[in-house]
Order: structure tokens, then sequence, then C-alpha cells
């Protein structure tokens, strides 16, 4: 709720101004029955001819026209309300999902911010439609009506509000079962939409393993698990309703009891308990009407405070100020200087997507080296040993638990994000290809003019098999990149990362997909045409790094090897098995 | 973007009624069992008050002189109606909740099912998002509507048709009043929808862009970031997010009419009345007693055509929603089997493709005239530049294609005339593309063989060297891992991927750079254990490290899809042709 209200605050005049309108729109709505009991009562009786019933027929006419003007007005003012506070929740949801740090993002997961990002909007958004509107005849109906009666017979109409602690306690009940209710209905609804996108991601593997029947009973669960929670939140829901209006109506028998007693004891007058019959009938639709605005409210709420949840996080990974980074012990273009990481800062926590535990080795341990500018670093060892974790400290998506990381001889906390970054061009291991043209995809709205463009996506030898389609570089990707074979979507990957002349290239076995002679000469492109750039490489092929002026072995996140290839292969058994098993291979 | 998320455009409004209601056609009992009741509900309703003044009319009779018997008779009654009617209410209303969540979930599964039998091509041209909104908004939607409209609607109508009755036995010519609002209200609803449905069409289609949008450029946040590209997706966002905005906007600002309009409608009608009551009451053809209870039940037929109105606005919106399922629903599936189709059974594992040509798009020939022999038992390998046309033929082997002309057969049997599931299963398949799904590693690695031992995953794991690292793991085999979850190596999930193939024992077997991400020590020990399990199997195997294929029996070489050498490693190096020219780049 604080959250919809904050949205709502730059609107509060226009909102009070849909209100006023709305309460004149039904103030001459329920002025009409009155002008047509007037009509019957006063005006047909005793009139001479047919002008005064015309006359008093234009008045319910204009009344009509008004009714509806109004009413219209002030729907279309509540619409204008709601699509624009929405935009701006949505828009900056995005924003806040856009940049949230890599362990924040682990722990809302993909899935759960999309459905964050669309239907808990949608529900905010339904919610401020209606609160505007309804929200004004439901209450004015209940307290006209509350204090008609008051007005016309104190003692029964207190009669009637005997029955309010129970609405009362109804209301509280709906809030606060109502809102974890729904909440829970949208974290099943994350996993409906988890097991859905996974099934369409791995749509290849399900069908090559005839899962699909499988898949289908998985979502099947999800499904059946989430109509459970919505059947049992809409039962709970639905209770309140047919409950208040059997306590009103029981009040209002008691009213007829007692009412009945009265006038026999000459203290009230029948007519009275008449009219009570009418303007409780006023109060019994209030009720109802603020009955389906709590309903309402209640799942707008818990969506409301799922989209808190990602809007409120703070941001992380934000520059430190000069003084509290650590100082630079030299100015070369990287430093890593004692890193130790680990993925989960704090193992106790049940993260999503994360692996959850008590004790986990390190991920990284102890790291330190220095690249000078222009130089190049390979970084080799066997799969999971903490190879990719070094890039994330890099670029700072996380930061290390230990020992600090430096930036042209900057500590990579005192950059500001966007500044960091743009001295890299990177390729990530499981990089993406974005269905929009090559052009964008590689340009990335940077300043790349088309002429740099095409140099780079020479250099990676991309320029080929772009020029060879129709619309070249104007030629869209598919989705996930799903119309390139897997070597020309790293080929594509490269030159987004070489078109701005990266003063660090990074690429993370960003040519495990290319043949051995696309990859020599990329790496001779490299050497000649992007010789300026610092340059760190993580590959499997021996051969990619081997030319690199310092090359590291790492091993399950410790460095057991540094130096050049030659010291390497005196110093570094490990890195002497890597060498003889892929290069002699050929010559067994 | 939206060229690729928009399906073909949905015209068909009558067949998509059609089609919601034939959801509803299991509980088309229920259903009628519902409008009963909610006929005797009302006429509780309407008795309730009834009893309460006869209840008066006792009570009229004076100070001292009330009959208190009959005024407790008719308490008593009034009391059972409202508690019949608060029953029979929480009754209806939970019966149409049960019911619209049942056909909910029924849709959702429905289009999920149809996921399953769509062709792989379908995920290429379709954001994830997209059809992910679908399960999540559409179908919301329509299960909202569901869930009252329906019921409203029918009820209602005995009102309304009763009302009408008891007005035409009043009054005739007033009644013929009515031949002007029902017909203008009629006419104007159908405008409306002509105006609305349109739109709300629009809306749904906007939101499953901006679903796919989200999802797209949040599953690639870490690139985004590292180019300082999120700006520029914010911007983007913001003109979908301003589309939906607005979308949302044009459909409710004509949406919100309805309401206003059927209510000054009905007015106008009692303006009519009034007027036309006053004029024949003057001329002495109507009493004041007969006029009074004419406008009373007037407004009695008015009050559920408003409410209708209000109905009718979210029937559009549903059956907008509804034909973006629908459309889903008609997508073109994978050509079904043929009926004489036969299973592959006991298969040996000839594998031949004659005269094959293929491309993906018309026009565009990938793969000319290509002509393969895989005898059984023998380890075939495919090599070749990027985009020569590898992964085609695998995606043919598997039929997730079907050839533009020219066949495959196993065993010498067409596999077009085969069962589809039964040739996908004849072969185990690792891909370049790891999958893993949000769940344990167990499950993930026992994904292909159902109810498999912790025995044989934990044999699959170590022949695929994970089962170390997973032991690590402080749940080792329970450990749960997801897609985007940010622990897990590429490398690790390609051998998570390489150990799920191994546990699924097929005849055959097809590494499509099954190892691209692997480092070459673990490389080597894979294949010392695939070794042992591609003994007796035919094997297609593609991989751009050429040294790991070298005891292929044979080995096509790929070029522009078109084999231009086929042998074996030995008696290509001989050649020195091609083969050879990739062979030595690997160590230039």
């Amino acid at each position: 709720m604080k959250l919809i209200l904050r949205y709502l605050r730059p609107y509060r005049l226009f909102i009070l101004l849909v209100m006023v309108i709305k309460l004149l729109g039904t103030g001459t709505d329920l002025l009409m029955p009155y002008v047509l009991e007037h009509l019957l009562d006063h005006v047909i009786p005793g009139a001479a001819d047919a002008w005064p019933v015309i006359a008093w027929s234009g008045v319910m006419f204009l009344l009509t026209l008004i009714t509806r003007i109004l009413n219209i007005t002030a729907n279309r003012m509540s619409v204008r309300v709601a699509r624009d506070s929405a935009f701006a929740i949505r828009r900056d949801l995005f924003h806040t999902a856009l940049n949230l740090s890599g362990r924040q993002m682990d722990q809302v997961g993909l899935p759960s911010l999309i459905s964050r990002m669309t239907s808990d909007t949608y529900n905010v958004q339904g919610f401020i439609r209606m609160i505007q509107t309804m929200g004004i005849r439901a209450p004015i109906m209940l307290l006209g009506g509350i204090a008609i009666t008051l007005t016309m017979d104190t003692g029964l109409a207190l009669i009637l509000c005997i029955t309010a602690p129970v609405m009362i306690v109804l209301v509280c009940f709906v809030s606060w079962k109502g809102i974890p209710m729904y909440n829970e209905v949208q974290r099943r609804m994350d996993l409906l939409v988890q097991r859905m996108r996974e099934s369409i991601t791995g749509i290849r593997v399900v069908k090559a393993l005839g899962k699909e029947s499988y898949e289908r009973r998985r979502y099947g669960e999800a499904n059946a698990g989430m109509t459970r929670q919505e059947i049992k939140a809409s039962v709970i829901m639905s209770l309140p309703g047919p409950i208040v209006t059997l306590f009103l109506n029981v009040g209002l028998t008691l009213v007829v009891l007692i009412g009945a007693r009265r006038v026999n004891g000459g203290q009230t007058e029948p007519g009275v308990i008449l009219a009570f019959l009418t303007y409780f009938n006023m109060i019994l639709m209030g009720v109802m009407g603020l009955n389906r605005i709590f309903m309402m409210m209640s799942k707008a709420n818990a969506s409301a405070n799922r989209i808190g949840e990602v809007i409120d996080l703070p941001e992380e990974l934000t520059p430190l100020a000069e003084e509290e980074t650590a100082k630079a012990p030299g100015d070369e273009a990287l430093i890593f200087d004692h890193v130790s990481f680990n993925y989960d800062e704090d193992p106790s926590v049940e993260a999503h997507g994360q692996f959850l535990g008590e004790e986990r080795q390190k991920c990284l341990d102890d790291i330190s080296f220095r690249v000078r500018k222009g130089g190049s670093l390979g970084i080799i060892g066997a799969t999971g040993s903490g190879k990719t974790s070094i890039i994330n400290l890099m670029m700072r998506f996380y930061d290390p638990q230990q020992g600090h990381v430096f930036v042209d001889g900057r500590d990579v906390r005192a950059y500001h994000r966007d500044e960091l970054h743009r001295k890299f061009g990177v390729v990530f291991q499981n990089d993406v290809i974005f269905a929009d043209t090559i052009r964008e995809n590689v340009v990335f709205g940077r300043d790349v003019s088309d002429e740099m463009m095409e140099r780079a996506a020479e250099d990676a030898m991309a320029s080929g098999f772009v020029e060879s389609r129709e619309e070249r570089y104007d030629h869209r990707a598919a989705i996930r990149g799903a119309n390139f074979s897997g070597g020309q979507k790293q080929r594509l990957l490269i030159t987004r990362a070489l078109a701005a002349q990266p003063e660090i290239l990074v690429l993370d076995d960003a040519s495990s997909a290319l043949d051995y002679r696309t990859d020599a000469k990329l790496r001779k492109a490299i050497r000649e045409n992007h010789g300026e750039a610092t340059t760190v490489v993580i590959a499997q092929r021996i051969s990619s790094v081997l030319s690199m002026d310092e090359i590291i072995v790492l091993q399950e996140g410790r460095m057991i090897g540094k130096g050049s290839h030659r010291e390497l292969m005196e110093s570094c058994a490990e890195y002497r098995e890597i060498y003889r098993t892929q290069m002699s291979e050929g010559q067994e | 973007m939206a060229r690729d998320t928009v399906m073909k455009k949905p015209k068909d409004t009558r067949g998509a009624l059609r089609r919601l209601l034939r959801y509803l056609g299991p509980w088309k009992y229920v259903i009628a069992g519902i409008v009963v009741l909610s006929l005797f509900g009302n006429l509780l309703n309407l008795w309730g008050p009834s009893l309460a003044g006869d209840a008066i009319r006792e009570a009229a009779a004076g100070p001292g002189k009330v009959n208190f018997d009959a005024v407790s008779r008719d308490a008593g009654l009034m009391l059972l109606c409202y508690v019949g009617s608060a029953v029979l209410g929480f009754g209806i209303s939970l019966m149409m909740t049960v019911i619209s969540k049942r056909v909910a979930r029924r849709m959702r599964q429905d289009v999920f099912d149809k996921l399953m039998l769509l062709p792989v091509g379908f995920f290429d041209r379709h954001q994830a998002g997209d059809v992910i909104s679908r399960v999540s908004y559409d179908i919301d939607v329509i299960s909202t509507s569901l869930a009252t409209d329906i019921v409203q609607i029918l009820s209602s109508v005995v009102t309304v048709v009763g009302s009408l009755v008891m007005m035409i036995a009043i009054s005739l010519p007033l009644s013929a009043l009515t031949l002007v609002t029902v017909p203008v209200s009629v006419i104007y609803t159908v405008y409306m929808r002509k105006k609305t449905q349109p739109r709300y069409a629009k809306r749904s289609r906007c939101y499953g862009t901006m679903n796919g949008f989200v999802e797209e450029m949040l599953s690639g946040q870490k690139t985004i970031l590292a180019y300082a590209y999120e700006n520029r997706v914010d911007e983007r966002f913001d003109s979908i997010n301003k589309d939906s905005a607005d979308a949302f906007r044009d459909a409710e600002h004509y949406g919100v009419t309805l309401g206003p309009t059927m209510t000054a409608i009905n007015n106008l009608g009692l303006s009519l009345i009034a007027l036309l009551g006053g004029i024949l009451f003057l001329n002495g053809q109507m009493d004041l007693g007969r006029m009074s209870s004419f406008v009373l039940y007037s407004r009695k037929f008015a009050g559920p055509i408003n409410a209708i109105a209000e109905v009718f606005n979210e029937l559009f919106s549903a059956l907008a929603a509804s034909e973006r399922v629908f459309s889903l629903l008609d997508e073109e599936e994978e050509s079904a089997d043929a009926p004489e189709a036969r299973m592959l059974t006991k298969i040996r594992g000839d594998v031949s493709v004659e005269h094959v040509n293929f491309g993906y798009e018309d026009g565009k020939t990938i793969l000319h005239d290509l002509n393969l022999e895989a005898p059984a038992g023998k380890l075939t390998a495919i090599v070749g530049p990027t985009g020569a046309g590898k992964t085609t033929i695998i995606n043919l082997l598997m039929r997730f294609y079907d050839p533009n002309s020219g066949v495959i057969r196993i065993d010498g049997q067409e596999i077009r005339t085969a069962v589809r599931r039964s040739v996908r299963s004849a072969y185990a398949m690792v891909l370049q593309d790891t999958w893993v799904f949000h769940g344990t590693i167990f499950e993930n690695i026992a994904y292909g063989k159902e109810n498999a031992t912790m025995e044989e995953v934990v044999a699959a794991a170590k022949a695929a060297r994970i089962h170390p690292f997973i032991m690590r793991l402080p749940q080792g085999y329970d450990t749960v891992i997801s897609e985007d979850g940010g622990n897990i190596s590429k490398g690790q999930k390609q051998l998570l991927t390489i150990a799920r193939a191994m546990l699924y024992d097929a005849p055959m077997l097809i590494l499509d750079e099954a190892t691209s991400n692997v480092d070459t020590a673990t490389e080597r020990e894979i294949q010392k254990a695939m070794r042992e399990l591609m003994k007796q199997k035919t094997c297609f195997v593609i991989a751009h490290r050429l040294s790991t294929i070298e005891n292929a029996d044979q080995i096509l070489v790929l070029r522009d899809g078109d084999v231009v050498e086929q042998g074996t490693h030995r008696q290509l190096m001989e050649r020195k042709g091609f083969y050879h020219q990739m062979y030595a780049a690997q160590f230039e």
C-alpha cells in the first residue's frame, strides 16, 4: 500500500478532482429517485396541464445527461491516473531490475522478476483505476445511510451499529489473511512461469529425450498448485460478502422486531421503520462495495509488496568515496591483490538458484596478478576452477570478500559502474544475441560508426557471413540468435567486443565454437589491430593463451602457476600436462 | 522485435466465444444448477423485504395494538430468507470460482501441451515472454471474467424477463417505451464492442510484447551492464511501456463509458415513463398506484441491465484475450505421425542420408544433395568451418526438421514413416547449448531416464567427471541448481548434460560440440568413458578440436552445405586437402 501511495502522490490533487467529480456524479445519480418520487407524489397529482410534467421530466433528462458526463469524466480521469502511475511503477521496477547486482539477481530469480514486472503491475494498475471511482460511491452510501438512519431514530440505528464490530473483524480478517494468500498465489505463478520458461528454452533437449509428457506433468503440478491456491484465496475472499450481508440483515430483522415493540409503546412511527428499509438497502450496497474494494485491495497489496520488495532493494556495488577505497600498489591496467571470493556472502541465507549450505570452499583463494597496459593475460584451468569469477570481479559484478581489484591504478569500487564498464569489451561464456539487427547487436547504443563496426567484423572473422546475408548489418537475429550457428554467434559477440576499441578486451571462452583456423586468424587480427588493448583471454585450448605475456593456471580457485608459456612449461607440472595432452595428441 | 512477437491476427470473435463456451461444456449441468439456485436466491432476496413490509404493516396497527405473534413470525421468516440467500450466494460464488479456476487451469495446460507439440522453429520466432504472457495475463483475464460474468448474465436475464412481464401486465403503452431503451442499449453495446474489443486485443498484444522484452533483456542483464547499454535499454523499455500504458488507456477510455451510458439510457427511460405516464394520468388513462408500481418494476428491470453493461466490458476483454490464446492453440504442430507409422525397435544403427536438400527458409538452401552412410557401431565425425551446416544435419537426424527433398533412413526405414518419438529416442544427444532446469543435480542427471537409481546417477556423474565437484557441494546430489543461477559454471553444466546423456541409454549417440566448454584434461577423461559408452553404438560427433575425432571411423568434411571430403583421418591427411589445412591450423 505504501508503494501505491508513493506512486499516487504526484497525482494527489488530480485524484482529489476525480473524487470531487465522482462525488457530484454520485450525488446527481442518487438525486434521480427523489426527483421521480417528487414527480409522482406531488407534480402529477396536482398538475393542471402537461407542462409541469414535461418540465420535471426535462429536469430528470438533464440530470441523466449531467450524471453521465460527470461519471465518464471521472472514470476517464481515473484511467489516466492508473495509466501514468502504472507506467511509472513499471519504469522504475524495470530500471531497478536491470541494475540489480549479481547477488540480488540470484536472490530474486528471473521468472519472479518477470511476473513482478507484468502481472503484479497489472493488478496494481487495475486497483488504482477502480479505487478512485468505486472508493467514492460505496463510502457515501454507507455513511449517508448511517447518518440518515441515525437522525431518524437513534435507538433503532444503534441496533444496526452493533453489527459494526463483525464487519470490522471481517475486514481485518480479509486484509490479514488475504495479502499473504495472494502473495502465495503470485509465488506459485512465478513457479508456473519458471517451468514454462524452462521448457521453452530447453525445448530441443525436451524433444530429444522425449520428455514432453514429463514436462507436461511437471508444469501440470505447478498449474494444479497454483489453481488450488487461487481457489483457496478466492474462497476466503468470498466469505465476508455473504457474512456481512447476513449480519446486516439480522440487524434489520431486529430493527423490525424491536421497532414493532417501540411502535406498540408509542415511541416511534411505522413510517420510520419503512424508511429504514429503504436506507438500509443503501447501507447494504455501500457495505458490499466496500467489501469488493477490500478484496481488490488485498490482491493489489500483495502485488504491491512484491513490487516494493524489488524497487526498494538497496543499490549495491555503488561507487565508494575515494578515501574509502584502497590505494593501488601500481599503475598497471589490471591488478588483483590477494583476492578471495565466494558467491554466498551469508551462507545461511536461503537464496533462489544458489547453492545452499553452511560451508563452501572459496571460489577464488588469494589471487594476485598484474597486467601492464597493452599486455595480455591468459587464464587456463579445469572446469569450475574459478576462471569466470575473475571476470566477475574485474568488472565488479560482485565484490570480493578479501583483497582488492584495481583497474588503471584505481580501486574498481571507486569507479562509477558505466565508467568502469566502458573500458571493457567483453564476451561472456554464455553471452546473448538479442532479437534485433546485427548492427544493433554490435553497436549496442555506443558511439560506434559503421566503419568501426565493419572493421571489427573483419577482425572477428564475421564480415564474411554477415555480408553474405541480403540485408547485411540490418539482418535481424532471431530470438537468442537462433538463425546463426554457434560459431557465427561467437564471432558476432567478438565483433561487439572489438567494435568500440576497448581499453581492456576480455574473452571468456569466446572462441570455443570456432574452428582452429578461424581462431588463429582471430588471434592474429587482435594482435595486429588491437595491440594497444590490454587483453584477458580465458580458454580451454592452450593454443588460445599460448602467446600471452603471462598465463595463470587455476585449480579449484587457487593459482597454481603464473608466468609466460616458457616459464610455465618449466615450473608448472599441471600446465605441462595440459600442453602435452593438447599438442602432442595429434602425433600419437 | 514487435514483428517477431505478433502472431497472425485473430479475427474470429464468434469462433472464440464458441470455443470459450466449449471449455465450460464439462460444467454445463453445474452451471444450469447454479442458474436455478441463483433464481432461488433472487426470489429469497425479493421475499425478504416484502416480509419486512408485512411486519411493518402489522406494526402499523398503532400503539398497543400490535400483533406480536404475526410480527415475530414474519421476522422469523425474514431471518430464514436471509440465511438462505446468504448460503445460496456463498455457494454460488464458490462454485463459480471453482469452475472458472478449473477452466483456467485447463486452458493453461492446453497451452503448454500445445507448446510441446510445436516444432522447435516456433520458439526461434516467438519470445518466451510473449508466450508466457498468454498464460499469465490472457488466461487470467478470461478466468476473472468467467467467475462472475456468466452467472451474472444468466441470472439477470431472469429478472429482466420477469420485470418485463409485470410491466406489460400493468401498462402496455408504457411498456412500449422499453422498445426504445432496450434497442438503444443493445445498439450501444454492439457499437462499443466494435470500439473496445480491438483495443483490448491490442492491450493483450502489447502486454505480450512487453513481457517478451522484459524476459529477453533481463536474461541478458550482465551483457547489458558490461556494455553500459542499460540506459538505452531503459529508453527502449520506456517506449514499450508507453505502448502498453497507452493501450490500457485506449481500451479503458472507451470501456469506462459503457456503465454510465447504460445508466443514462435507463434513466432516460425513467424520464420518458414519467413524462408519458404523467400525460396518460392527465388523460385519465392511468391511476397513480399503477404508475408507482410500474416505475418500481422498470427500476428493477434497469438494475440488471446496468450490471450486465459492466460485465460486458469484462467479457469483451476476455474475448480479446481468448483470441490470443486460441491463435496459439491453432499454430501448426509438428506433422503428426502417419497412421501406418512404425515404431523403430531393435535398432542396429545403420543410418543413411540420401540426396538431402534442406533450408530453414524457402529459397535458402543450406544442405545441397547431402549423402552419408553411417554404418552401425561406427563413429562418424562431422567437421567444417562454422556455418557449414553441421548442426543442421543433427536437426534433420533428430527430425526437428524434415528435409525439403531426399530421405534419411535408420536400418533401411525412412524416418518419416517411423513414429517420431521412436526416432528421437534412438539417439542420446549432447548439445552445444547446455540446458539445466531448476531442480536438484540428481533430477537434472536422471532427466532422461525415469526411475533412475542413485547408483546409476552416480555412475554417470563419475563417467562425466563431475562426481567430485558434486561431492564437494554441501548437499551433494540434492543441491538445487537453476539455469540462471550464478553459481555453476558453463563447463560444469556441460558435464551435467553429458552425464545425463550417458544415463540415457540409446542405441545411437549425437555429440554436438559436447565438450567445448570443458577443459582438455577433463575432456580426455570423458572421452575414455565415452568410448566405453560408444562401443557398439552409431555415433555422430561434431567437434572443433580435431584431435578429439582422429580415431573416427569416417570423417565428413562439410563446407557451405557440401561434403567436400570424406574418409578416415589418415586418408584425409594424405589427401592434403581442406581437412589437412584445418588440422594444421590447430598447431599454428
